[in-house]
């Protein structure tokens, strides 16, 4: 009885003190944001308007200060609609979203970081379709094929939002100029100089596949990567879909052509070790001895930006920064692989839609990107908005009208293959096993 | 802190408080004041109802749904039959899945409860008692994935022969003029690796059972038996291990079915890769990562299954217990 | 956990033969104690060693960690309390500082500890004291429920409060969607429905191994069962509820998964661990700061720890029992 008790007499005690802040602190209402919503700096948003005290939640991946950055993109359109936009982010979205929608407590609005996530609440009929107001600002702010990613079976659910360009590697300009080197502009060019390197004595490249469950990952980027330019878009787009079995030589070829490099003991894994230590070496530790000069090359998406220490400055003039992850065959345009956000809806009241549109808009891209470390293909973006070197950087290869984009293929597969045997079968494959086995074994896990 | 904004959790933690207060008193009343017809069952129901309504509404009907789910599709929007448990048993992966929680639930409760019995015998009556067990019951406190991060950074690997190690293990090996290693990339010793963790942290739990049962052991008796001349190897074989026998089995039985349901451990430090997957991980990824529901729960269904020679031992040990009363 | 079984191990061990102290004996007894003193030393060390070299880590600037180990910080001692000012107040403005959810993580914390206790308790005592037709297998029942796995089992719960029940037009419950702190009220809920099977395993274990002369001879003395579970039984299980305090504490306060269900992600009513989660960063990049972070989080629970430790009192049985 003594916890029970002392529970108890815990409680009489507590309550005492609660009364007491009852009296003093008294009835101390909620302060809401005042803004006019007729000014002139709510002409903006006259069309969102209407739903005043409505509030809309949100769910994503996004956390910490990039969240912060969201919240504040779009409070001006929260002052001035009185659309109240209760955001929350986790590390464990991709997971808990599928918990909260069978639970029946699904968010109104979710931002799905893979469409093949997406394209699964579609299948079991719980998102809902966009509306046509979303679909016509999507149509005029996004290119097709982005449009097509935030498709399923003909309609269009999901207008994208944040985007990142997955094609680079990261470089020291200091390291480059010390030791003469140049950027390379194509495959043999880069082939060339990590031989060079290699040559030198040290180990040109590094790499990290380590990611807690996610482990395996930017594995894969490097063979989508490398799928689109050993292959072309088109044999990418039927590898993606399961119109060619994975197992397909051309894949297998794709997948040598990544070994070349990361399976390559004279190129890997600079300061870390041999090829195997690119298994157990985190992501966000893969590029970090670029900074000691120790690793010279780490292919990697713009947003490994976040991952430098404190002061480091990422610029062309700077400590670290990244050239673009050059073509096999530059005649054929500029493959590059990108990867994003997209909006799904998860209820269709209006306010919620409101919310939608606003977030497909120039106007959002824009209000974001001011803030900082933000990336869209937004076709609305204006380019002079946004902030960091490499961040403009992306914009302008997805601007760029010879860019062939795809998006990130792992996140369009089914989640047992692109979450699952292909993290977990390019992980094996770094640890030894040879490609065919590791294709095979994926291949026979697509499910029917 | 705006003290305004924290004001009504305390309220609502005082209304809460206070209504559970109610409750646990009308129970009490209820008991005492039972109606005279059938008095004795009405004071049965009176203790039992409310943890049995809460228990059917949390864990009855989700185990019954996790069966039903389990001879269902992905969606669970088609009959499939034992489709999904022909599956479990036919990939070489998720055999592997299910020989590590093997290994697990075999190694985990006899070295933890080893380590935290002599431990608890150790310090019994020491100088710094009260210290000591906190050293040892420290690791409970941090939670699970913090856990994780901590013996992620003691089997970190830096291959490169100039390179510096940043993860003590190596560092000792590399001190003792070894190679450095990769520990959690070699099945199946990587295993093993990853389940020191949970020793590591469940040590402390029956460290406190242990050493709560050893107190219990009534004074006079250790006197007799220290006045008799008996040594402490004597002593904890005659007298303290018979007397904290019902006590070393909850720790061993609670230990065994933490174990089968581990899961944060293996998902932060290897995500289940390099064939150090468990039942809870394959659970978890099939059914909420991958979509595929039907193959979670009869991943889940299995754990059913595996706990079961447990559940045989209880119901012995009761019967044995009903008998010797 | 007064854990001896039944009456029968308090009877006392078989007479050993009294042996005069020898000077071997003396010898070999210090030489015991010796061993004994090396070998918790040992398993201490070996137990704080990982969590010491975090608390340096924690300590160290963001780069050191990432490069070098956290021994090399005694040659080249290099401190900082970066790690613990983002942690503690934090970089990200609209998500309010870690004050907000410590409060959370104790309003979820107090009543998810008493609640299963409390009701684990009164189970047990029933299933232990009480007779009735299928006791045993109702026991045994709630024992295997132990291994439900939690993952399997919110989103039922989760369903159960947010469409609520009806049978035949009849609604039982209504469809609730908590807000706010009411949201605290869905966490307690979960806490204690997962808690119960263990709680019921212990609590239940340390009752029945108390001696039934005891209850016996509270009966004849016209003890009624609210009596003797209140007088008798819980202080004697003393120990066993503090140590089951100490768990369940332990197991909310460190909770992730129940709280991103039904606490959500912000300083409204999320606890501590969502927020050191969030800390972390998008993509995990600001790992360094939970090295602080697992050392906030975990003063709280050492303070139960040690504070509930002096109910692990000796003897409590003794002179209770004729012996």
């Amino acid at each position: 009885m003594a916890v029970l008790l002392r529970g108890r007499r815990a409680l009489v005690l507590v309550s005492a003190v609660g009364l007491a802040l009852v009296g003093a602190a008294g009835c101390s209402s909620g302060t809401s944001s005042n803004a006019n919503k007729d000014s002139a700096e709510c002409a903006a948003f006259k069309q969102y308007q209407g739903h005043d005290g409505t509030t809309v939640s949100i769910y994503a991946t996004i956390r910490d200060t990039e969240a912060d950055l969201l919240e504040q993109a779009w409070k001006k359109f929260s002052d001035c609609t009185g659309i109240k936009i209760a955001y929350e982010g986790s590390g464990e979205m991709e997971a808990q979203i599928q918990v909260r929608v069978d639970g029946g407590n699904a968010p109104d609005l979710a931002f799905f970081p893979q469409p093949g996530l997406m394209n699964r609440f579609v299948k079991s009929g719980k998102l809902k379709p966009a509306p046509e107001k979303v679909k016509a600002e999507a149509a005029k702010n996004w290119s097709k094929d982005w449009i097509g990613y935030g498709s399923s079976g003909g309609k269009f659910y999901g207008a994208p939002l944040g985007s990142n360009v997955k094609s680079f590697v990261w470089y020291s300009p200091k390291t480059f100029k010390e030791k003469g080197y140049k950027i390379p502009t194509t495959w043999d060019e880069l082939i060339g100089l990590s031989n060079q390197i290699a040559a030198s004595g040290t180990k040109p490249w590094c790499a990290g596949i380590e990611s807690g469950e996610a482990t395996g990952w930017p594995a894969t980027d490097w063979i989508e990567d490398i799928m689109l330019r050993d292959q072309g878009p088109d044999v990418y787009d039927q590898w993606v879909n399961h119109q060619i079995p994975f197992n397909d030589p051309k894949v297998a070829s794709a997948v040598d052509r990544a070994g070349s490099i990361l399976k390559n003991e004279k190129f890997v894994n600079a300061s870390f070790g041999g090829v195997k230590s690119i298994a157990t070496t985190s992501f966000q530790e893969g590029g970090l001895p670029i900074l000691q000069g120790k690793c010279t090359l780490h292919r990697q998406a713009s947003f490994y930006a976040a991952q430098w220490p404190k002061g480091t400055k990422v610029a062309e003039d700077g400590d670290v920064y990244a050239f673009y992850f050059p073509a096999v065959d530059a005649s054929k345009g500029k493959p590059v692989l990108v990867a994003g956000e997209f909006v799904g809806a998860f209820a269709d009241r209006p306010e919620v839609q409101a919310v939608q549109e606003y977030l497909a808009s120039a106007d959002f891209a824009n209000s974001r990107a001011k803030l900082g470390s933000w990336v869209s293909a937004n076709k609305g973006l204006d380019v002079n908005n946004v902030q960091n070197p490499i961040d403009k950087l992306s914009v302008q290869i997805l601007n760029d009208p010879s860019t062939v984009a795809r998006f990130d293929g792992s996140d369009q597969m089914p989640a047992a293959v692109g979450a699952g045997s292909f993290w977990k079968g390019m992980t094996d494959w770094i640890n030894g096993t040879d490609t065919k086995t590791a294709l095979d074994k994926i291949e026979a896990s697509w499910p029917k | 802190m705006d003290f305004a904004t924290e004001q009504p959790k305390f309220i609502q933690l005082l209304v809460g408080l206070a209504v559970f207060g109610l409750v646990v008193a009308a129970l009490l009343l209820f008991i005492d004041r039972a109606p005279k017809r059938g008095h004795e069952r009405w004071q049965i129901l009176g203790f039992l109802a409310p943890a049995v309504l809460l228990l059917a509404v949390g864990l009855i009907v989700p185990a019954i749904r996790t069966t039903w789910l389990s001879f269902q599709n992905g969606d669970s929007s088609a009959w499939v039959g034992l489709d999904n448990y022909t599956w479990m048993f036919s990939q070489s992966d998720v055999l592997h899945v299910l020989r590590n929680t093997l290994i697990w639930v075999l190694l985990v409760p006899l070295l933890a409860t080893t380590v935290g019995l002599v431990y608890a015998v150790l310090v019994d009556r020491a100088r710094l008692e009260s210290l000591a067990k906190s050293l040892v019951f420290m690791p409970m406190a941090i939670s699970f994935v913090g856990a994780g991060i901590i013996w992620k950074f003691v089997y970190a690997y830096r291959g490169d022969k100039d390179a510096q190690q940043i993860g003590l293990l190596n560092q000792i090996v590399v001190w003792f003029g070894g190679e450095p290693k990769q520990f959690l990339l070699n099945p199946p010793l990587n295993t093993i690796f990853l389940l020191i963790v949970m020793v590591w942290i469940q040590a402390g739990f029956a460290m406190v059972i242990l050493s709560a049962a050893i107190k219990a052991i009534p004074a006079d008796i250790i006197e007799a038996a220290r006045i008799d001349g008996t040594n402490a190897w004597q002593l904890f074989w005659q007298i303290t291990l018979p007397s904290i026998r019902s006590s070393l089995v909850v720790v061993v039985v609670s230990i065994s079915i933490a174990t089968l349901k581990v899961f944060d451990i293996v998902r932060t430090m290897t995500g289940g890769q390099f064939d150090t997957s468990v039942i809870a991980n394959g659970m978890y990824d099939q059914a909420f990562r991958f979509g595929q529901t039907g193959r979670g729960s009869a991943l889940a269904v299995f754990l059913f299954v595996l706990v079961l020679p447990i559940v045989i031992y209880q119901v012995r040990s009761l019967r044995h217990q009903r008998e010797g009363r | 956990m007064t854990a001896t079984a039944g009456a029968g191990a308090i009877i006392a061990p078989e007479p050993l033969q009294a042996q005069p102290d020898s000077a071997v004996k003396r010898v070999r007894r210090k030489l015991n104690s010796r061993t004994a003193s090396i070998v918790s030393i040992l398993i201490a060390i070996l137990w704080t060693i990982p969590t010491f070299g975090l608390f340096i880590s924690s300590f160290r600037p963001e780069n050191d960690i990432k490069t070098t180990g956290w021994w090399t910080f005694f040659s080249n001692p290099q401190l900082t309390l970066d790690n613990y000012n983002e942690v503690l107040f934090g970089t990200s403005s609209s998500s309010g500082q870690l004050a907000s959810y410590f409060v959370n993580s104790l309003v979820i914390t107090i009543p998810s500890v008493l609640f299963p206790i409390a009701f684990a308790a009164f189970a047990s005592y029933a299933l232990a004291w009480m007779r009735f037709r299928g006791r045993d297998w109702l026991y045994i029942l709630i024992f295997a429920l132990q291994i439900v796995p939690l993952q399997m089992a919110l989103v039922p719960l989760l369903k159960l409060i947010s469409t609520g029940v009806s049978i035949g037009g009849l609604t039982l419950l209504p469809a609730w969607a908590p807000q706010g702190v009411d949201r605290f009220m869905a966490v307690w809920l979960a806490h204690t429905c997962f808690a119960l099977p263990f709680a019921i395993f212990l609590l239940h274990n340390a009752m029945s191994s108390l001696p039934g002369d005891l209850m016996e001879a509270a009966r004849v003395d016209g003890a009624t069962h609210a009596m003797i579970f209140r007088n008798i039984v819980l202080p004697l299980i003393t120990p066993a509820i503090a140590a089951l305090a100490i768990f369940q504490f332990l197991w909310v306060w460190n909770d992730l998964l129940v709280a991103l269900i039904f606490a959500g992600g912000n300083a409204e009513s999320a606890p501590m661990t969502v927020r050191l989660a969030q800390l972390a960063g998008t993509r995990g990049n600001e790992w360094q700061r939970l090295t602080s972070g697992a050392f906030v989080s975990m003063i709280i629970p050492l303070i139960v720890f040690l504070s509930l430790q002096r109910y692990f009192v000796r003897g409590l049985l003794t002179g209770s029992v004729k012996g």
